[in-house]
């Protein structure tokens, strides 16, 4: 629907199982600093993604989440240990990994237009200027954005920044997703359309999705998997398969007796930390 | 809006008690021409078009040597503001030549160039050089990483990177400096001309004076004022209708 040579088929939609993973992240290590000012942001992490995963991290400030993404992303390079994404190890930045920065509002092009921002995108990735508008008028459509196209950032709503931002990384048309607590600054209503709008894409598009948010609530609504990080440094605490069933609903689900649970178990192990 | 006429108020005041004072025998100063010959002597000046040719001769040293320094300080700023180790290179070396003041350099320049434009346009690229460089290597400086990182994500090239990003983000900073070095390389040019270049308004000036001409150095002075202030006045304008970034601001007014 977003693009014609997709490369996912609708087999792989969901809970994919495939030999090779989407991301493989074996003793990562980070830290910054020298001599005695040395902190270690994670320790020894260890993760396993599988393509068309919808994994939530959740953990308490300074676990380091942020730092976690940038290292997928490739923003940053890890002290120690290495990441795999499908079977590559991550040495930069790729348009295969599209990353939604939680500051929706610094990471526009505030020169640009809403149509201009996502076009920036497919400029980048040599789609043919002939297809530009096109492209930007689904993307717009699909991200509820068609009324706003000539407006600037500047003009819309944080919520509607927010949606420019993720339609430019759909733009990218990327295998991974990375999202560091998207709807984090953003009123409850705008969050749970949100919410559901990004679940929605990313099953149809079979994109891998590695979500970070401090919301457990959130975590759970969204993931296939939830990871929680403790902090100081930032390790894994526990992994925890949502096995809530999908389509999700904002009021059913979140009243699931597993949900529930999940929420209770979850919480407990933030408490304690 | 309303109260606009009030900016009036001061230079209508200066000119009629200037003219009153001229009636009056004991305050009357010969170097203080009547307003009324000033006015004169302006309109045959711009009628007989010879402030019009020293306007021209005095712009041409005065654009070229603001393009000169646009093109350095920007090519060098942009450089500069994206390498920190360069900078830290080159840095002291611009504080020690920021401080000479540009006049300081027409021996100099007189002895390379000789008499004419391009020993004018010289010494204003030097002074129009300072403002135009600091602000660029700011500018790029202060733009927010957030956009870089996106150019980062999306792949971008050095040259992608340049244009769509690094130069649109800082452009709005880099117009105060263009400006700025606009309103100075009219005064550095007229300078010069005043101080020793034979050409231009600054000497039309000077020989007005030396001739005792009062009216005609006023009327000249005049002029030289309203032109600075149509060129600080189009540069605005210019700026307005062209960074994207104001075009944007304006959109926002609208909405």
């Amino acid at each position: 629907m977003l693009h014609k040579d997709n490369c996912h088929t609708s087999s792989e939609v969901g809970h994919a199982v495939h030999d090779e993973p989407a991301i493989q992240v074996e003793r990562l290590a980070m830290a910054f600093g020298e001599g005695p000012a040395r902190r270690t942001i994670i320790d020894g992490l260890s993760l396993t993604v599988a393509r068309g995963e919808f994994l939530c991290i959740v953990g308490a400030s300074g676990c380091g989440k942020t730092t976690l993404l940038r290292l997928l992303a490739g923003l940053a390079r890890p002290t120690e240990g290495r990441i795999d994404f499908h079977g590559k190890p991550v040495n930069g930045p790729s348009r295969e990994r599209a990353i939604v920065f939680q500051d929706y509002g610094r990471a526009l092009l505030p020169w640009r237009t809403v149509g201009g921002n996502i076009a920036l995108a497919l400029e980048t990735c040599k789609v043919p200027k002939v297809e530009h508008a096109e492209r930007v008028r689904q993307l717009a459509e699909t991200m509820g954005l068609s009324h706003a196209v000539n407006h600037y950032p500047s003009q819309l709503s944080g919520g509607m920044q927010q949606r420019v931002q993720i339609a430019r990384c759909l733009a990218q048309n990327p295998t991974l997703l990375l999202m560091d607590e998207p709807f984090g600054a953003l009123d409850a209503i705008t969050r749970q359309g949100l919410q559901d709008e990004v679940a929605r894409l990313a099953q149809v598009h079979g994109t891998t999705v590695v979500f970070i948010t401090h919301d457990l609530e959130e975590a759970i609504y969204l993931g296939d998997r939830v990871v929680v990080l403790a902090a100081n440094p930032g390790r894994i605490l526990r992994d925890i398969p949502v096995d809530v069933p999908r389509p999700r609903h904002q009021l059913t689900t979140r009243e699931d007796q597993k949900f529930l649970a999940l929420r209770h178990e979850i919480f407990g192990l933030l408490e304690g930390h | 809006m309303g109260k606009r006429w009030l900016g009036a108020v001061i230079p209508v005041g200066v000119l009629v008690s200037w003219e009153a004072a001229w009636h009056i025998e004991n305050v009357r100063m010969e170097s203080l021409s009547r307003p009324w010959d000033v006015g004169l002597a302006l309109f045959h000046g711009l009628a007989g078009g010879e402030f019009l040719i020293a306007t021209a001769e005095t712009f041409q040293a005065a654009l070229l040597g603001f393009a000169i320094a646009a093109v350095i300080g920007l090519v060098a700023g942009v450089v500069l503001g994206l390498l920190p180790w360069l900078e830290s290179v080159v840095g002291p070396s611009i504080d020690a030549m920021r401080p000479v003041p540009s006049v300081a350099l027409i021996p100099l320049t007189l002895m390379i160039f000789g008499f004419g434009v391009r020993m004018e346009a010289a010494v204003v690229a030097f002074a129009c050089l300072w403002p135009i460089l600091i602000v660029t290597i700011s500018a790029v400086r202060g733009i927010d990483t957030a956009l870089l990182n996106v150019a980062r994500v999306l792949e971008m090239s050095t040259y992608e990177r340049m244009v769509k990003i690094i130069l649109p983000a800082a452009l709005s900073r880099i117009a105060v400096g263009l400006q700025l070095a606009l309103a100075i390389s009219l005064v550095v040019a007229v300078t010069v001309e005043i101080v020793l270049n034979p050409r231009g308004l600054g000497h039309g000036m000077m020989s007005a004076q030396q001739a005792m001409r009062f009216d005609q150095m006023y009327a000249q002075l005049l002029w030289i004022g309203a032109v600075g202030w149509g060129l600080s006045y189009g540069s605005q304008v210019l700026l307005d209708r062209w960074s994207p970034a104001c075009r944007a601001d304006r959109a926002k007014e609208r909405s």
